[in-house]
């Protein structure tokens, strides 16, 4: 029986078995890193739901700039003083934000729903890791799709303005690059927040349903807040920080991305919360 | 030529101490101590909600032990420096992503411990679905999600080994081929737990049983020693002279004991030896019954006190 005594991990047992090579003894972080690309691209539903994203939001671009010389024409001077052409061909940001909210939720919330999760941290049981590798993940694919998708939307919404003859902007313009850029890491920001309530709530409806609530609901009924809290809805995600979209200079938000940088902290304040919580509960 | 081992199978036990662990005021394990042993199949019984799938979760690391512990080679699971190298698990075959085809699945967990990709070919390979690579885990039968299950488990050629109810809802021809698996899996030397709430799968799988009821350890015993015990060969016996018969028997070195009718149950001599006793004493045997205590029996009787839900009827 001395065979089986084996307690010590380092002391393999020798056998006669053909060379070959040795197991591996440790895990770089790359390695989960790339072990969430191999899942992440594994998935068809994932290149489904980037195509959507690009359809859908050049669509919008091309749908919401379509008439706008009519409507540019029947405008006032003071008006046409806050004539923002950028900001006009990036609020496709709006549907993009909650389709790269899905991909973000989906990365946590597909593993739970099929029990996968069990499997992924029997493999990675370091929590923090695994977790950490799906953030750098959906922030790496919600920071290229974002920023493909804006500058895109603005070169496609610039053309169009053009060919209808109503003031534009070019990329150098003062302002400009910053608005893009920004609505670049607004979308990134958008999706760490998804994968935190993906792994608060555990299922995609619940953390998609929240999420629309913070994009869409809480900013339509923006009116509604007490006073107190309204200083929250200067760094409220579609209301403060999508500031950062803006070239004309708003009286109310004189640095754009500070209010963008209160919402990464909020980001942070609930993906903080995520951690903790994937590490406390069984799964 | 072996397709599984890719080197030196890396042999720990499952030392299981004093686990515990409650949900609000159900304890669900309770100060459940055992330990698996390289080399042999050890069997995990209980019946439906023992705390059998709880127990594996807390040695995988997947659910914290309210107490006590669970270690492999004497590490806790999260110490294990690369988990798949050392422990392989199929707790449940369903938890696959039904759009990823099996190849990717595997790949994905290869990946993550840094085995080689030539691995996930080997593995599926050993488990039969190397036709099926390409397919989506969604199309695939429950047998062929249990291999699929199974290959994962065999990727870092593991050695310890552990399985969640492995033939629940298989066909007979499946169930055949998991048994002879997982015989094939201790006898390369691998500690393997399978848990089960059929005793009767267990006989002819494991050499080991741990046997729990509401948590609780109730048995943790050689195979041989459980049917030693259990199910050895009873036989009943109708006569005329039951008490007679009785006195020799037992004078003959058998155990005899008062069954149903004035019948006698004789354990300790054969059909043929009793029959041959009972004719030299011109005593009239009207029956002779070799008993099969059956195992399943055996496990209901150690069981009944600690069953959750009893059915109506009983
Ligand atoms: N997350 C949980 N929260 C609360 N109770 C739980 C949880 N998981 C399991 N239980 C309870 O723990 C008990 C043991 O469950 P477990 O799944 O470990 O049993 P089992 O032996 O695997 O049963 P089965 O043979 O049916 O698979 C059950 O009563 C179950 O309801
Ligand atoms: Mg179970």
């Amino acid at each position: 029986m001395t065979r089986f005594t084996t307690t010590q991990l380092t002391t393999a047992q020798p056998t006669t078995a053909q060379p070959t090579t040795a197991p591996p003894t440790t895990m770089p972080f790359t390695r989960t890193v790339h072990t969430e690309w191999v899942k992440f691209r594994s998935l068809r539903s994932t290149w489904y739901t980037l195509a959507g994203l690009a359809l859908a939001g050049l669509g919008i671009t091309a749908l919401a700039l379509g008439s706008v010389g009519a409507e540019y024409a029947d405008m006032t001077a003071a008006e046409r003083m806050d004539w923002d052409p950028t900001n006009q061909s990036l609020t496709t940001y709006l549907v993009a934000q909650l389709i790269i909210g899905v991909l973000g939720i989906l990365v946590i919330t597909s593993e739970y729903a099929t029990g996968l999760i069990q499997t992924s941290l029997a493999a990675t049981p370091r929590r923090h890791r695994l977790l950490a590798a799906k953030a750098v993940l959906v922030t790496a694919v919600a920071a290229v799709a974002g920023q493909a998708l804006m500058f895109a939307s603005f070169f496609l919404g610039q053309a169009m303005l053009g060919a209808q003859g109503v003031p534009n902007a070019s990329i150098g313009d003062p302002g400009v690059l910053s608005a893009v850029v920004g609505g670049g890491v607004y979308l990134a920001a958008i999706s760490l927040l998804a994968l935190a309530l993906g792994v608060i709530l555990r299922a995609t409806a619940g953390a998609l349903a929240t999420l629309v609530a913070i994009i869409f609901l809480i900013p339509g009924f923006a009116g509604l807040f007490p006073g107190w809290l309204g200083w929250l809805l200067d760094f409220w995600p579609t209301l403060g920080a999508a500031e950062v979209l803006t070239t004309v200079p708003n009286p109310e938000y004189p640095a754009p991305w500070l209010n963008l940088a209160g919402m990464c902290l909020g980001v942070a304040a609930t993906l903080t919360v995520a951690f903790v919580l994937f590490r406390r509960r069984d799964v | 030529m072996n397709l599984l081992s890719s080197g030196p199978v890396r042999t720990h036990r499952i030392d299981v101490r004093g686990l515990t662990k409650k949900y609000g005021p159900d304890t669900v394990v309770d100060d459940l101590s055992f330990t698996v042993e390289p080399g042999h199949v050890t069997g995990f019984l209980g019946p439906n909600g023992a705390g059998k799938s709880t127990t594996m979760k807390m040695i995988l690391g997947l659910a914290t032990p309210t107490q006590g512990s669970a270690t492999i080679g004497g590490l806790d699971y999260h110490d294990l420096p690369v988990p798949l190298v050392h422990v392989g698990a199929l707790l449940d075959a369903g938890a696959v992503h039904g759009s990823r085809t099996a190849h990717d699945h595997l790949l994905a967990l290869a990946v993550s411990n840094g085995l080689p990709a030539a691995r996930v070919g080997a593995v599926l390979e050993r488990t039969g679905l190397t036709s099926v690579a390409g397919k989506h885990a969604g199309q695939f039968s429950l047998g062929m999600r249990q291999r699929l299950g199974i290959a994962a488990a065999l990727l870092g050629d593991p050695g310890v080994l552990i399985f969640d109810e492995p033939v629940n809802g298989l066909d007979p021809e499946g169930i055949r081929w998991i048994r002879g698996f997982m015989r094939s899996l201790a006898h390369e030397g691998r500690a393997v737990l399978v848990s089960s709430h059929l005793m009767s799968e267990m006989a002819q799988t494991a050499d080991h049983l741990v046997v729990i009821g509401r948590g609780r350890l109730i048995a943790d015993t050689s195979m041989n020693d459980f049917m030693a015990a259990n199910s050895e060969g009873t036989v009943l016996v109708r006569c005329s002279e039951p008490e007679v018969l009785a006195r020799l028997l037992t004078a003959a070195g058998a155990t005899v004991r008062d069954g149903l009718e004035s019948s006698l149950v004789v354990a300790g001599l054969t059909g043929a030896e009793i029959g041959r006793l009972a004719a030299y004493n011109d005593i009239v045997l009207s029956e002779l019954a070799p008993q099969q205590a059956s195992l399943e029996d055996a496990f209901m009787e150690l069981t009944k006190d600690s069953l959750e839900y009893l059915g109506a009827t009983s």
